[in-house]
């Protein structure tokens, strides 16, 4: 990508007293993209938002938005709308007034900014709800009404501050596909706050993932969700088993008294300590034989019904460093018959085992 | 791309404010205006006063030798003895009396707690001295219940007692209805799964819940009979205490390094309460949880019948007390001609000024209550809800809690030093309306403020990051959204000091001019020169002014209001 970046964000720093909320960041946002910062509460992901909002200013490096330095520029000077987790609605002013809000100071006719507003809230699906309140309107709506208000002023970069957290879960993925064909159809730069990986896996092109004021990952959902780079990564989004394991040699590694065959083994030296991750779907239970690449012999501890799904917890009956969790599907369940204390010959994938250096481990 | 278009300029039409000024030097420069108000009106008078005290009557620094001649002269430090002893005294009988009158209140069934609620709250709308002007026609010389007092005289420590304990008894309720209100319901239905006894669980539960209240309210008692003027004035006869000291040493020997002696004597207990009540009201906060259920008491027949006797005794003890006051402004000659009349109503007879201190009490509380909201409510929101200068902002909010730890009989006192300093320029508002405005407006400055930011604390904390990102100035958005929503804390904050400027006797005694004499101080010299109908009859005009603006104030809030904010119903 030759194209200039869109928010160019250099060896950002922030401190609240003695704690780093963000260490030295590093981040590029092309024009356009959909970015979501994931992480979990306090790894500094809203801090970074606002620092790019210049609500919190950061204590050291540089951010540029559109080629232009705004490092110390105030909010006003920055051209971006926002949208927060409480909506931050003007209560006491109509769902017109809050979309118009950002219009009335830039001087525009009434007639005009009439047309807008209406446009807008066509845009975002309330039509005729001009003259209600916040207060007469469902979570879903009023969040609807913010992101209205946000993009009447056509900013060129979109904040959203975990814009859904507060909504119930259908309405939350319904605005979810909202938002993002919306986005995609005004093309505006978005970054998105959220703790939620699957939000951040719909709706994102990248994902930034962070822990304790650092980048840990940037890539597409679907590298996060299959290479993740760190045990971090692969624990934070998705469920995954992990083992403590050595290297045994090359794309060979041994957990307890069970060796595997390994796709990726990341280079490491024989010997090294690791941890052996695999995420509980890609455990192999139809048509294994025992001379399949890492075939085991399991026993069934417990099942645990999660509707589409049950996960369970199998231990190998050779010694390894602790139990593994595989999803089986009401299908497999029915087909195999899968109980409680029951033995069953599974396969662990050479290619969806992950290796990861245990220093890492965050 | 239809819909949107990106990126286009303002129009350029007008200069506007913010052309000529960045939004956040406008920030900067606000913030500090507010820290230099609040300097001059609150820091320096008591920096004057502190300064006083370590100086000879012309000014040089003489170190404590003013405190070792307090201290060494028996009759000055005789007065702290009593002022001590009166006010615990008092605080040991309006506590229980006020708790138990709060627990009927909050804990039981009984019927008519708006009526007693109220009743309770009556001393509040008139000045301190009314109950012991009450008391001089109940117990006095000519007083139709002396004989009650088996010989003793009301002049002096009994009357003291009595007239405190009526008005604070509505200081002390109000705390300890908040404290008994504040309670989990989960651990009172927990205690009865259990099988306790009523009494453990009052004992377990109940007093332990209420107990920081219940230190609050001593102390907060405390401070208020210790540096009440009024009441010793009017009815304490040769027994001094601190308060009247310090007017005697300022008003009548003009030994103003001796009253500033004094006031720093009456700052102790003071500063003592509001630390204490810092301290208490950060632990009462992290009694209950968000989670928790609110109390909500079940029928007792026993219970409830005996709270409602007590309720209705002392309840319509208050009534009477005050009610005996406004009736006897109303008779001819007590007690030999008890036929009515309107004479005592003629001030002009009693006391040169006239109606006109009523009128001067009118403008005051009413300058006081609208430039003092305007000025607390902007003020609190540019320490709240700016994010810049933290510096300043948290020293003016330092200095906006500082009057609640100072007595208005102190802060009247530094003011005299300081607006009568001849060095000081701003001494030409010496005896104006003006320092006695402004001086009501930092003595009430505290309250106001934690109302307003309590208010502002519960509005949405981004606000103000949503219009910056709309280019929308902040000032707007506080014109536009912030104060149409917390429109009832204003109104609370302007009736409040507005009945407080009326009522108030102690900070602004020092400070009237010739011309501004308030109807609270004519109360004081008519009850001096012995025209106690008067005077009864002049506290009966605010005492009627201030419940009228109370109640102006709810029927607006029912009327009125409810149809402006329309946009809070669902």
């Amino acid at each position: 990508m030759t194209e200039q970046p869109f928010l160019r964000i250099e060896r950002l720093r922030k401190r609240f007293g003695a704690f780093t909320a963000l260490k030295a960041i590093d981040l590029e946002v092309r024009r356009g993209e959909f970015v979501c910062f994931l992480g979990p509460s306090g790894c500094g992901k809203t801090t970074l938002l606002r620092a790019i909002a210049g609500l919190d200013p950061q204590d050291e490096g540089r951010i540029e938005i559109a080629g232009r330095d705004v490092s110390h520029a105030p909010p006003a000077e920055r051209d971006f709308g926002i949208v927060f987790q409480s909506y931050a609605l003007f209560p006491n002013l109509t769902v017109a007034r809050n979309v118009g809000y950002g219009l009335v100071n830039r001087r525009k006719g009434a007639a005009e900014i009439k047309r807008r507003v209406d446009e807008l809230l066509a845009l975002v699906g309330l039509p005729e709800q001009h003259r209600k309140y916040p207060a007469q309107l469902s979570g879903g709506q009023q969040q609807r009404v913010a992101l209205a208000r946000a993009l009447a002023t056509a900013p060129n970069l979109l904040l959203l501050d975990e814009p859904l957290s507060a909504l119930d879960a259908k309405v939350r993925v319904r605005l979810r596909e909202e938002i993002r064909a919306l986005q995609k159809r005004l093309g505006v730069t978005t970054v998105m706050v959220t703790h939620d990986q699957e939000e951040a896996l719909a709706m994102a092109d990248r994902i930034v993932v962070m822990n304790h004021g650092v980048i840990e990952q940037v890539g597409s959902p679907a590298e996060i969700y299959r290479s993740p780079a760190t045990a971090f990564v692969a624990d934070f989004v998705g469920t995954m088993s992990f083992l403590d394991a050595t290297v045994a040699g090359p794309k060979r590694i041994r957990t307890g008294a069970l060796d595997l065959v390994c796709n990726d083994d990341r280079g490491l030296d024989a010997g090294t300590a690791v941890k052996l991750g695999l995420r509980p779907e890609e455990i192999r239970v139809r048509d294994v034989k025992p001379s399949d690449p890492n075939a085991v012999t399991v026993q069934v501890g417990s099942l645990e019904f999660l509707g589409a799904f049950c996960r369970a917890r199998l231990t190998p009956e050779v010694k390894t460093a602790g139990p593994l969790v595989a999803d089986f599907s009401a299908n497999l369940m029915r087909d195999l018959n899968v109980a409680e204390g029951q033995r069953l010959l599974i396969a662990l994938p050479p290619e969806a085992l992950r290796v990861f250096a245990t220093a890492a481990q965050g | 791309m239809a819909e949107v278009a990106i990126g286009t300029a303002p129009p350029q039409v007008r200069v506007s404010l913010r052309r000529l000024l960045d939004e956040r030097q406008a920030a900067t420069l606000l913030i500090a205006l507010l820290a230099l108000v609040l300097v001059v009106i609150i820091a320096l008078p008591l920096w004057t006063l502190l300064s006083k005290s370590f100086q000879d009557a012309n000014g040089g620094f003489v170190g404590v030798r003013n405190f070792a001649i307090y201290f060494s002269t028996p009759t000055l430090f005789a007065s702290l003895l009593n002022s001590v002893a009166v006010a615990a005294l008092s605080t040991a009988i309006v506590v229980p009396l006020a708790f138990i009158y709060a627990y009927g209140l909050t804990r039981s069934c009984m019927p008519g707690k708006g009526l007693f609620y109220a009743a309770a709250l009556l001393p509040i709308f008139a000045p301190s001295l009314l109950s012991a002007l009450s008391l001089l026609y109940i117990f006095g010389n000519q007083g139709f219940l002396r004989q009650l007092l088996m010989g003793a005289s009301i002049y002096g420590p009994i009357g003291i007692v009595i007239a405190e304990v009526l008005y604070c008894f509505p200081h002390a309720l109000l705390i300890l209805v908040t404290a008994l209100a504040l309670a989990d319901g989960r651990l009172y239905e927990a205690a009865a799964a259990l099988g306790t006894t009523p009494a453990r669980v009052f004992r377990t539960i109940t007093l332990p819940g209420a107990r920081y209240g219940i230190i609050s309210a001593c102390f907060v008692v405390f401070t208020l009979v210790v540096t009440d003027f009024g009441i010793p004035k009017v009815i304490g006869g040769q027994f001094n205490v601190l308060a009247t000291d310090a007017y005697k040493q300022v008003v009548g020997q003009q030994n103003f390094p001796m009253g500033a002696v004094v006031g720093m004597i009456l700052l102790v207990p003071a500063v003592l309460a509001f630390a204490v009540d810092r301290l208490v009201q950060r632990k009462q906060v992290a009694l209950l949880s968000s989670r928790a259920v609110p109390y909500a008491p079940k029928p007792a027949r026993g219970r409830d019948l005996a709270l409602l006797i007590y309720a209705a005794g002392v309840g319509s003890l208050i009534v009477a007390t005050y009610g005996m006051a406004v009736w006897a402004s109303f008779i001819t000659y007590w007690p030999y001609n008890l036929s009515l009349t309107l004479n005592n109503y003629v001030f002009a007879n009693a006391e040169p000024t006239g109606w006109g201190s009523y009128f001067n009490s009118l403008a005051m509380a009413a300058l006081a209550a609208g430039i003092g909201t305007a000025l607390v409510f902007t003020g609190a929101y540019l320490i709240e809800k700016l994010k810049i200068f933290p510096a300043g902002r948290a020293f003016a909010h330092f200095l906006a809690m500082l009057p609640m730890a100072v007595p208005g009989l102190v802060l009247g006192l530094g003011y005299v030093f300081f607006f009568n300093a001849p060095w000081n320029p701003l001494n030409v508002f010496y005896g104006t309306l003006t320092v006695l405005v402004v001086n009501t407006i930092a003595h009430f400055y505290t309250v106001a403020h934690i109302t307003a930011t309590t208010a502002l604390k519960q509005i949405d904390a981004e606000f103000e990051a949503v219009s910056a990102s709309l280019k929308v100035p902040f000032w707007r958005t506080f014109g536009r959204v912030t104060v149409p929503i917390c429109m009832p804390a204003i109104l609370d904050i302007a009736v409040y000091m507005f009945v407080n400027a009326l009522t108030t006797v102690s900070s602004v005694i020092f400070l009237y001019g010739a011309g501004t004499k308030l109807a609270s101080i004519a109360i004081v010299h008519m009850d001096e020169s012995g025209t106690i109908a008067a005077a009864a009859a002049m506290a009966t005009v605010i005492m009627a002014t201030a419940i009228g603006a109370k109640v102006a104030h709810l029927v607006l809030n029912r009327l009125v209001f409810e149809r402006l904010q329309a946009w809070r119903k669902r």
